[in-house]
């Protein structure tokens, strides 16, 4: 039972992590009043270039590294579309998703099949030994702590630092950050980029750890899901992590009940994570009026300092 | 994506080409696919076939293909663009597709279609399948070779007959050799998601299996029994190469000449509705090579049973076949026809769970 219990959680926080990154990302463009619904082609990128990275050089470092540096190039273009040329988000967004599946698909032409180890696990000497607590606390590779310690950096930057504070006023009022002397373009660019690279990271994760390897659209619709994450989180960072963590844990419970023989539909199981996640976060969040103090007022407008 | 813009852009210079009254005599042939090329599986196997298609046809043909296509709704739209852009020949190639793929060929009955893995038929609608049983069956004989938790985890797709039947003569085999081994089957209502089926390929191997077998078409499932050290059987194509200890075997799809077949026969006029469903007496499926760490005896009764199966011989769903509560559905000696496998709702002793219906 104990390693049942391990195994799922173990499965969980794997699954779970590369929407933590991508929704957190995304999370912060959002709150600067941005919204770019290409996070999927970000991923596919990222996952794309890290892998191709760690391959060429040997160092998932840099493969991490190379991730989000294809998230940031990414981003750039939707930024530059977006901010500097004020083309429409929505359609902007979704037409980099486009643009990022295909994109990795021929850049990854050449690395299906190839043969990777995965990112090495902690493993520190008596203590990823205990059973449960020592897999479960101390036995993953080091960007899944990276991605908690995110989620509480994130946290601090928007709530308890000057610079949150100015990317929040921007998020919720373009013109009066404007009128006060904020550079809007400016921090939504940062934001922006910000996005890409942690979705190029989450996509990393995709092919360094999680699956390692590289194969066409392997984010497989990884990237709606942190979208949606971040809207039914309210866009708080902590929800975000217990959102992502509850979607992963049930996702991973049901094969397990599955493999179990347990008697209930797999049709129904397979939605599961889906429902669990939005009645979960609509429970905690069903005040309305927080949800509209947390929502950024000026999300998907466009901005022009002259009008 | 790229590549399905500019087959799109291709076909809409032809069609323009065509009105401007420039038409040649090119044979347009259409693909729609449910996954990307690039999976490694199924669709990747399609698209083989059609490169088979060019490479036999050279400038006679003209082949375009749309990848990823959702079953449902889209699927109707993109069937009806197909043939609205004037391809002769249009390959639908998942079960997904059946529906829109006759609601589609009902407008356009100048147009031929061949539907993979379905049943319903038109005048101008063919169906195509392979009798992937057949290999289900081999792989089934080495799992219960190599099994010693005789625990053998499925990971299975949708809980359509296709897969119930590869499900069932897979058990009936592995059994064969080892009555007391049991399948243990996940769903994970999907035919493509790497992430999703490594997943499920770790719960079942937390729960004791050490044959890993799937339904699903992303090598993600070998890789991962690979890493734990257990065995896996790939499917559609060969994925050694993602797992080159664990990998005992493959089923291949081969659909090369039955496609340069089909565009022959529109070429000449001869095309006809059908229903074709070979084995791998055909040559339609066939073994990937079997890893050289697999027991000789093991290796040698897949073989053995190849050449039984393609002479006709032996059948994967001879009696006695008892369903899962023990009751003998089919009696000694007899053969289940193929109505009663295209139409399979039921598990065989041995599968663990209830099937999803």
């Amino acid at each position: 039972m104990i390693d049942t219990t391990a195994a799922i959680l173990l499965s969980m926080i794997a699954a779970a992590t590369p929407l933590v990154f991508a929704a957190t990302g995304e999370l912060v463009t959002e709150k600067s009043g941005v919204l770019n619904l290409g996070v999927e082609g970000m991923m596919l990128l990222g996952a794309v270039s890290g892998f191709a990275t760690t391959v060429a050089t040997g160092s998932p470092v840099l493969g991490v590294v190379a991730g989000a540096l294809a998230g940031i190039g990414m981003s750039l273009l939707f930024a530059f579309l977006t901010l500097t040329m004020l083309a429409n988000q929505v359609a902007s967004g979704l037409a980099l998703t486009l643009f990022g599946v295909g994109l990795s698909a021929l850049i990854g032409q050449d690395f299906v099949g190839t043969p990777m180890d995965a990112l090495p696990k902690l493993a520190i000497p008596v203590i990823s030994d205990l059973p449960l607590i020592g897999p479960v606390l101390f036995g993953h590779d080091p960007l899944v702590y990276l991605s908690v310690a995110l989620v509480g950096a994130v946290y601090w930057f928007l709530n308890h630092s000057r610079g949150g504070l100015v990317l929040r006023a921007v998020g919720e009022n373009h013109h009066a950050a404007h009128a006060i002397g904020y550079h809007v373009i400016g921090i939504r660019y940062l934001a922006v980029m910000f996005g890409g690279a942690m979705s190029g990271i989450g996509g990393a994760y995709l092919s360094l750890a999680y699956t390692p390897m590289w194969i066409e659209n392997m984010t497989a619709g990884r990237g709606w899901i942190a979208l949606a994450l971040v809207v039914f989180a309210t866009w708080k960072p902590g929800w975000v992590l217990i959102g992502a963590y509850l979607f992963g844990g049930v996702t991973i419970a049901q094969l397990h009940i599955q493999g179990l023989g347990v008697d209930i539909p797999s049709q129904f199981l397979s939605m599961l994570p889906y429902l669990a996640t939005i009645l979960v976060l609509v429970m905690i969040s069903r005040d309305s009026l927080r949800i509209r103090l947390n929502a950024p007022a000026c999300i998907g407008k466009v901005f022009h300092p002259d009008s | 994506m790229i590549k399905k813009l500019l087959g799109t852009a291709a076909a809409a210079a032809l069609a323009v080409g065509l009105m401007a009254g420039n038409a040649t005599a090119q044979t347009k042939v259409g693909f729609i696919y449910v996954g990307p090329v690039g999976d490694h599986g199924w669709t990747y196997r399609h698209d083989q076939g059609r490169l088979a298609i060019e490479k036999e046809f050279g400038d006679k043909v003209k082949t375009t293909y749309v990848e990823s296509v959702s079953e449902g709704a889209d699927a109707e739209r993109v069937i009806r663009k197909l043939a609205q852009e004037g391809h002769d020949l249009i390959f639908t190639t998942s079960f997904g597709f059946m529906n829109p793929t006759l609601k589609v060929a009902k407008q356009f009955p100048n147009v031929k279609f061949e539907h993979a893995t379905g049943y319903k038929r038109d005048a101008n609608v063919s169906t195509y399948a392979a009798r992937f049983y057949e290999g289900r069956h081999v792989a089934g004989l080495l799992a219960g070779k190599v099994t010693k938790s005789n625990v053998v985890g499925y990971i299975a797709s949708f809980p359509i007959p296709e897969v119930v039947r590869g499900i069932n003569a897979f058990t009936m085999a592995l059994r064969s050799v080892k009555p007391e081994a049991e399948v243990k089957v996940v769903w994970v209502n999907t035919w493509y998601d790497p992430g999703k089926e490594s997943d499920a390929a770790k719960a079942l191997i937390d729960q004791g299996a050490d044959v890993i077998s799937q339904h699903t078409d992303s090598p993600a499932p070998v890789q991962i029994a690979q890493e734990r050290g257990v065995w896996a059987i790939g499917q559609a194509s060969d994925m050694s190469k993602f797992a080159p200890k664990s990998h005992m075997t493959a089923i291949l799809d081969i659909w090369d000449h039955y496609y340069i077949a089909r565009v022959k026969a529109v070429m000449d006029g001869t095309w006809q509705s059908q229903d074709v469903w070979d084995g791998l007496d055909k040559g339609m499926l066939a073994m990937a090579p079997y890893n050289e760490a697999l027991p000789a005896d093991a290796v040698a009764m897949a073989e053995q049973a190849v050449a039984d199966i393609k002479s006709g011989k032996l059948h994967p769903f001879t009696g006695p076949i008892k369903d899962q509560s023990g009751k003998v559905v089919v009696k000694a000696g007899e053969r289940l026809d193929d109505k009663a496998l295209l139409t399979m709702d039921w598990y065989v002793e041995g599968v663990q769970g209830k099937l999803p219906k």
